[in-house]
């Protein structure tokens, strides 16, 4: 085994705990400091697998923008020192079989598959290549995906100004 | 580098993806469902990268769509938590289950 394979097997077992952490502890945020960190380690996955730009765009983006979001709306709505209330037993067995049964199901259908893996070239993604192939209007290019993301991002931020607006109380 | 066949990738981020399948269906309270959407959405981004890298390396297919659905999560987890600011305020709670009623 060489270092490579070592420092994978280490990041994707920090991704998996963290995530269960992230679902099953009791206080609220104890489990968005487990999110945190098994975003960042996804980040680190990506690093392994040479995609800087990625991972880049998954730090700022999840790390620094939607878990510190998460983290105000916790303090803003809930009492953070409580427990929260246990799940009930009958829910959390039949979760736990139907997750089982369908972990089963995929990691099967995953390993009888046989992919084909493409050793032609290096894989190295440039960012001046993503811009490139971002914004042209050939073929293969994603300048329509990338209009109607901005329609949305926009769309979003009217609706969340609209949603948490506080309406003013009608005494005038 | 190759030396980890993607299979095994692909076995991480299916685990990821069950694991915030779980929190989804044991937690009742809506910030920590949302903590578990993100889990999801994270799983399919590293399945995306993986398969641009091992099968497709010539292309950056899915780097695009990792950055679509960054970006679309990042709008969703703000509309979804300024939903749920709006919901305690009408309601003092943001469990699941107080909130019944969709017209107050």
């Amino acid at each position: 085994m060489s270092a490579s394979t070592i420092i994978f097997y280490v990041i994707s077992a920090f991704i998996l705990t963290m995530g269960i952490v992230a679902v099953t502890a009791r206080k609220i945020f104890r489990s968005a400091i487990g999110l945190l960190f098994s975003l960042v380690g996804i980040a680190g996955l990506y690093f392994w697998m040479d995609v800087n730009f990625i991972a880049a765009v998954q730090i700022i983006v999840y790390v620094g923008g939607i878990v510190v979001l998460i983290i105000f709306s916790i303090f803003l709505t809930q009492k953070s020192g409580e427990e929260m209330p246990k799940p009930i037993n009958s829910r959390k067995i039949f979760s736990i079989l139907a997750v089982l049964a369908g972990l089963a199901f995929t990691c099967r259908l995953i390993s009888l598959y046989g992919f084909k893996e493409n050793v032609s070239g290096p894989f190295k993604v440039e960012v001046s290549e993503i811009g490139t192939q971002m914004l042209s209007t050939s073929d293969y290019g994603y300048v329509l995906p990338f209009e109607a993301i901005s329609m949305l991002l926009l769309a979003a931020m009217i609706g969340c100004i609209v949603i948490a607006i506080k309406s003013k109380p009608e005494t005038k | 580098m190759s030396e980890v066949p993607v299979t095994h990738i692909l076995f991480v981020s299916t685990a990821l993806f069950f694991i915030g399948m779980y929190g989804l269906f044991t937690r009742r309270n809506m910030i920590t469902m949302l903590m578990a959407i993100e889990l999801i959405l994270n799983s399919v981004n590293i399945n995306f990268v993986a398969f641009n890298k091992y099968l497709f390396p010539g292309k950056l297919d899915g780097i695009f769509f990792t950055i679509f659905i960054v970006t679309i999560a990042a709008a969703e987890a703000a509309v979804a938590i300024a939903i749920i600011i709006n919901l305690y305020r009408s309601h003092h709670s943001i469990d699941v289950e107080n909130a019944g009623e969709l017209k107050f």
